[in-house]
């Protein structure tokens, strides 16, 4: 069934394919000036914004930065974004910079790069500062692996003191923020402060490329670790006005495994101080014109839940059945309608698009593996997504009511979602509104045709008896 | 066939009421021809309203049906409600995504371990198969329906064809406006309506169907003495047997029915075709099912069937014998002989079939049904359901309302104008009003019979009513007009004398008529709406503001067990929850609602009133990791473990009499504040469901450890644990489970 789509992707890959036979410098001919990192801990979502002062020290211009990444934190990056900062102090703007996977003959140790395409090709002795977010998700790795309901969760956070790097770095330093002033324990690499929240590596001066210095942070993190192993989204466009979306989630909690009695007397009776770690409430972010919204899972509806509807964004404010300790699991399914007008339009060429987010509504949640299905009406045509980062996409068919041909599904799969992956993507499709037609003319064919039988029956006499 | 030969019957049956109106019109109108014509279509028009009228009001009658047994799911949800429909969910769901195979030879791991439950083997499948049946349609169909859905509208929709049903039936034994006025009742009738709301996925939603089918078709047998009509009625009967146990209520009325006939001198030839075709045929075919197997030629349930049908040929002989002599003082002789012989060798064949043990005696049940007092005494198991308690008056006149007075007086009317058909009815009315009385759930099988004798009652009384009325408008031509309708019009010509403000009394007597019946609409409306609409599993109460409160902890239990347990876990709870667990949590049970091996329920039972430790080496024995108590303390839910413990203590007793029920009574009377004996303060059950109880304040004003659904102070607050941990309790405690702890380890 896996039809390839055409892909706006694959068009900047070209590009890069390009600019890379031009300038080959070697990665020596760049420094980094002045690195800063902050490393923010309080959620289980770790993000670190990296800003970098770039340098090229060499002849040729260079057209992009790589970015390294130990194996182990690349297999968790959930999402990396780049800019560079343009103009001076006051009217500084910022553009967002293309980032992709680069491979590299001799990585040592199974380093992993991403290279950051500049816009105008670094010319020699010149410097540009990049901006760098990255996010990375089950990084937090709880310890003690179990906990009871009275305990706290600690966590480690592991990575290096200096930032891996291809190139020589003159001049860096990291910051560490942790959720409270509790921290067990930490690696020092002096210089190494720590005040209040913060934790501090650095300022460490001239460190070759790929210099590494592991750090453990031990510290306590209580923020729910709500992960979402597997959440589908199917999205039902119907042409007579409404759009119907279906979010099958099997939610987890991801922190440390709760460990032997669950007692409800002190979990109603001290909420402060039992199973502080354990979550109850999510929020999911809805489009404000939501409506007929359910909450359900296998065994029937699920009543605890509140939706709050405003103009910008409504908030729908989900309880699972129970609360969520370590290593539990909750599987539900949410539903809502949207009215079509807000997200289906016609594009200049006749098709049609529809524009919706990507990414999953709940607030803070990791995403482990999402998959979107768009069921086109019947009788579309020539379906293609258009999704600004890579995604695998097939085709299904669907059987819905009154369906002969079936629908069309477009399928996009993707890995390691964070909420900052809630941008739009479109799926055009050709779709001839005489189709909406078939599945009502089909119900007043049948009943005319059982009339006509029931009158055809009462004026005709069957018996062979006169 | 069925549909082919109705029109004959239906216009057979809507023609006579036309010539009396038109007889003294015609020689008026035929003096002109073009006057006859108009005269022609003018008849062809008021039968067609006629039809017209009676097809609508069907209509609105079988929606009327359906939708009232909708209050649950616009006051809850589309779900599937108590206990047993649960198991009837699972095991539809498993036919859906297996196929019928699969379902057939289903072994099912997942109940009473460590035995296990031949599932294809110890099941009625006939809901279980309609309902699939239904849902592969509607996908064949193209209807995109969840099978939840199918099965919990299953219940409502067959209804709503019993409506039908009753309409078809009611003609059958007296005319169109009973059978009308049958479809009305039985379609809001609270006796039916308590087991086929929607949710309410059970056999008797589909069965009673099933039931009034076999009962309908074979009346028309009887009736017409067709083969075709014989042969449905097994068919029917066959539906009815894979559907429900109730069938053995069939097999043991219909022959007696016939046996009344023969007493009667009402033999026939319809009869022996009738009731032969549908003995052997339904026989063979319900030998299919695997349940049922061979029961009809070796249970002593069965006999009466088989005894009826050997004297019905040794009937045919004899007609035929006498048929051949001529003397009858020969015959006399050879009929007392023969008939001796007959009665004496079916006495000796049944008497060598039963004491070689070839024929079963009659099972427990059976016996509870002929005597009410028997389950108490010997059987604790079907003596502790609710539901198989005699039945209160009140619920007589909850069920029935105004039916319970239209039923003698239908009964009257059928005694008037006896036939094999309303013999029929009233056998079937009495037989039933006499089960009903026995257990509280056999209701369901009297309220058909009740619909239809009231039925006919109100159509009877209505129709003589307004002729009546119509009589004094037309008073000269009445005489003539009224002769050739009905027999009654003698004697309404005779009333027409006598009584002066007889109009006046018809008119008064009609409005009462309808005053009874709006009443009986809004009765059952109400009775729908309050007492039989909610799910059991989802309880609702006002709070403190008026506003409605759900207490969801059942469903809150079962998906935690579902999510946070490991698969193979075996959970022990009373049997009770054990359908549930196993179709929401998807966890093994010990023991479950299908209570056919009374002495592991005894052992649980046992477990659940022994000292901790002792359960502990029970528990080990059955290899339970987790168990599950429902405890209605927190919020005053009255139907929780400890109001149902002295069954447990009784049922475990019964086969462990180390379990002695005086050890858990002070003085006679049960109690677990602190005068309650020491052997109930420290029983498992007691530990489970009040642990940690004590620390928790449920009322202002009130101790802590304050019960609230018996209203008193617990005896016991300092409760340790030692071989048991709580894994998980409910919001609103209802449900509370805990986990076995694994043997100590000895290093």
């Amino acid at each position: 069934m896996e039809i390839p789509l055409r892909l706006r992707v694959a068009v900047p890959i070209s590009i890069v394919a390009l600019l890379l036979i031009l300038p080959s410098c070697s990665a020596q001919d760049i420094q980094v000036v002045n690195a800063e990192r902050r490393i923010d801990l309080t959620s289980h979502i770790v993000k670190v914004f990296l800003t970098l002062k770039v340098e090229n020290t060499g002849a040729s211009p260079a057209s992009e930065i790589l970015l390294a990444f130990p194996s182990t934190q690349a297999d968790h990056l959930a999402l990396v974004k780049a800019q560079v900062a343009i103009g001076k102090r006051k009217k500084r703007t910022y553009s967002p910079l293309d980032v992709n996977p680069k491979e590299l003959p001799d990585a040592p140790n199974g380093t992993k790069y991403l290279s950051v395409i500049l816009l105008t090709p670094l010319a020699a002795g010149e410097a540009v500062t990049l901006e760098v977010l990255y996010m990375l998700t089950h990084s937090l790795e709880p310890f003690p692996m179990e906990i009871s309901q009275s305990e706290s969760q600690l966590v480690y956070y592991r990575d290096s003191a200096l930032i891996l790097s291809p190139y020589h770095v003159k001049q860096q330093i990291t910051f560490i923020k942790t959720p409270t002033t509790k921290v067990e324990s930490f690696t020092v690499v002096d210089p190494t402060h720590r005040a209040g929240t913060e934790l501090k590596y650095g300022p460490y001066n001239d460190r070759p490329p790929y210099s590494y210095s592991p750090v453990i942070v031990h510290f306590e993190n209580n923020s729910p670790f709500a992960v979402v192993e597997e959440l589908v989204r199917e999205v039902e466009i119907s042409h007579w006005g409404s759009l119907q979306i279906t979010e099958q989630y099997k939610l987890a909690h991801a922190g440390a495994r709760h460990k032997g009695v669950f007692s409800r007397v002190e979990y109603q009776s001290r909420p402060g101080h039992s199973g502080v770690s354990s979550f109850k409430h999510l929020l999911a972010r809805l489009p404000p014109t939501v409506h007929s919204v359910y909450y359900r899972d296998e065994i029937g509806n699920i009543s605890s839940s509140r939706l709050r509807l405003g103009a910008q964004k409504s908030e729908l404010e989900i309880e699972p059945r129970y609360p969520l300790f370590g290593g539990w699991k909750a599987t539900f399914i949410i539903g809502y309608g949207l009215p079509l007008e807000d997200f289906l339009f016609e594009s200049p060429d006749g098709r049609r698009y529809l524009n919706f987010s990507y990414g999953c509504p709940l607030v803070e949640t990791v995403v482990d593996k999402l998959t979107i299905k768009v069921v086109l009406p019947e009788g579309s045509k020539e379906p293609s997504a258009v999704v600004p980062f890579p995604v695998n996409q097939h085709l299904e068919k669907k059987y819905s009511y009154l369906d002969v041909v079936g629908r069309t599904v477009v399928v996009l799969e993707k890995k390691n979602v964070v909420p900052e992956h809630s941008i739009p993507f479109q799926v055009y499709y050709h779709f001839n509104p005489i189709f909406m037609l078939a599945e009502p003319l089909m119900l007043t064919s049948v009943f005319f045709l059982l009339f006509v039988t029931c009158v055809a029956y009462l004026h005709m006499d069957l018996s062979l008896r006169k | 066939m069925v549909g082919k030969s109705e029109p004959i019957n239906g216009t057979a049956k809507s023609h006579p009421p036309p010539p009396p109106a038109s007889s003294p019109l015609s020689p008026r109108s035929s003096d002109l021809l073009s006057g006859y014509f108009s005269f022609k279509s003018l008849k062809l028009k008021t039968k067609q309203q006629e039809l017209l009228i009676r097809v609508s009001i069907l209509c609105l009658v079988y929606v009327l049906a359906f939708v009232t047994r909708l209050f649950s799911v616009l006051r809850y949800e589309s779900m599937i409600h108590e206990f047993d429909p649960y198991f009837n969910y699972r095991t539809t769901l498993f036919l859906t995504e297996k196929g019928f195979y699969e379902f057939w030879n289903w072994f099912d791991s997942e109940s009473w371990y460590p035995l296990g439950r031949i599932i294809g083997g110890t099941l009625y499948p006939g809901l279980m198969v309609t309902a699939a049946v239904l849902y592969w349609g509607l996908r064949f169909l193209r209807f995109a329906v969840h099978i939840r859905e199918v099965c919990v509208l299953t219940a409502p929709f067959f209804a709503s064809n019993t409506t039908l049903l009753a309409y078809f039936f009611g003609k059958e034994i007296w005319d169109t406006g009973a059978g009308l006025v049958a479809a009305a009742l039985i379609a809001i009738c609270p006796g039916y309506i308590s087991r086929s709301v929607a949710g309410s996925y059970d056999n008797e939603g589909v069965a009673i169907f099933a039931l009034l089918l076999t009962f309908y078709l074979f009346v028309k047998a009887v009736n017409t003495g067709l083969l075709s009509w014989g042969l449905a009625s097994a068919f029917g009967y066959f539906y009815m047997v894979s559907a429900w146990g109730g069938y053995v209520f069939i097999i043991n009325l219909i022959p007696l029915y016939v046996l009344v006939l023969l007493m009667t001198g009402r033999y026939s030839m319809r009869l022996y075709v009738a009731y032969n075709c549908m003995y052997i045929l339904g026989m063979l075919l319900a030998m299919q099912i695997r349940f049922v197997g061979f029961q009809h030629v070796q249970s002593g349930e069965h006999m009466a069937a088989m005894g009826v049908f050997f004297l019905m040929q040794v009937f045919y002989f004899l007609d035929w014998l006498k048929h051949l002599l001529s003397d009858t003082k020969l015959f006399q002789a050879f009929l007392r002989m023969t008939v001796t012989s007959a009665v004496g060798l079916g006495a000796v064949a049944l008497g060598v079939g039963t004491a070689s043990g070839y024929i079963s005696p009659w099972t427990g049940r059976f016996y509870s049904l002929l005597d009410p007092t028997y389950a108490k005494d010997h059987i604790p198991i079907i003596a502790s359901v609710s539901e198989h308690q005699p039945t209160a008056w009140s619920s007589f006149m909850f069920d029935f309302q105004i039916l319970l007075f239209l039923f003698p007086a239908g009964l009257y009317f059928c005694f008037k104008r006896l036939s094999d058909a309303t013999i029929f009815i009233v056998m079937y009315g009495l037989t039933s009003m006499y089960f009903a009385g026995v257990m509280v759930r056999l209701i369901l099988v009297a309220t058909p019979a009740v619909c239809l004798i009231s039925a006919i009652a109100v159509s009877a009384t209505i129709k003589n009513l307004t002729l009546l009325l119509r009589a004094k408008t037309k008073a000269p031509q009445s005489a003539s007009g009224k002769g050739g309708s009905s027999g009654k019009a003698a004697s309404k010509g005779l009333l027409d004398q006598s009584q002066p403000f007889q109009k006046n009394g018809a008119i008064a007597l009609l409005f009462g008529a309808f005053y009874l019946l709006s009443k009986y609409v809004t009765h059952c409306t109400w009775v729908t709406s309050e007492a039989y609409s909610s799910p059991s599993i989802v309880l609702a109460a006002r709070g403190a503001h008026g506003n409605r409160v759900i207490f969801d902890d059942y469903r809150e239990a079962y998906f935690w067990l579902r999510q946070n347990t490991p698969p193979d876990a075996k959970v022990m709870s009373w049997w009770d929850y054990g359908y549930q667990i196993t179709a929401m949590g998807n966890r093994t049970v010990i023991v479950d609602n299908n209570t056919w091996n009374n002495t592991h329920i005894a052992t649980v039972g046992r477990a659940m009133s022994s000292y901790e430790d002792e359960a502990y080496e029970i528990m080990k024995s059955l290899d339970v990791d987790y168990v599950l108590v429902v405890f209605g303390g927190v919020t005053g839910y009255s139907s929780d473990d400890i109001n149902k413990f002295l069954w447990m203590v009784r049922i475990g007793g019964g086969v462990f009499p180390v379990i002695k029920e005086p050890d858990y009574l002070v003085n006679g009377e049960y109690r677990v504040d602190k005068g309650a004996a020491p052997k109930m303060l420290n029983c498992l059950m007691y530990k489970l469901s009040y642990y940690r109880f004590g620390e928790l304040t449920t009322e202002y004003g009130k101790p802590p450890g304050y019960d609230r659904a018996r209203g008193v102070e617990i005896g016991n607050k300092d409760i340790k644990l030692e071989y048991l941990e709580e894994a998980f309790t409910t919001s609103n405690w209802i449900v509370r489970i805990y986990k076995v702890k694994p043997p100590n380890n000895r290093w």
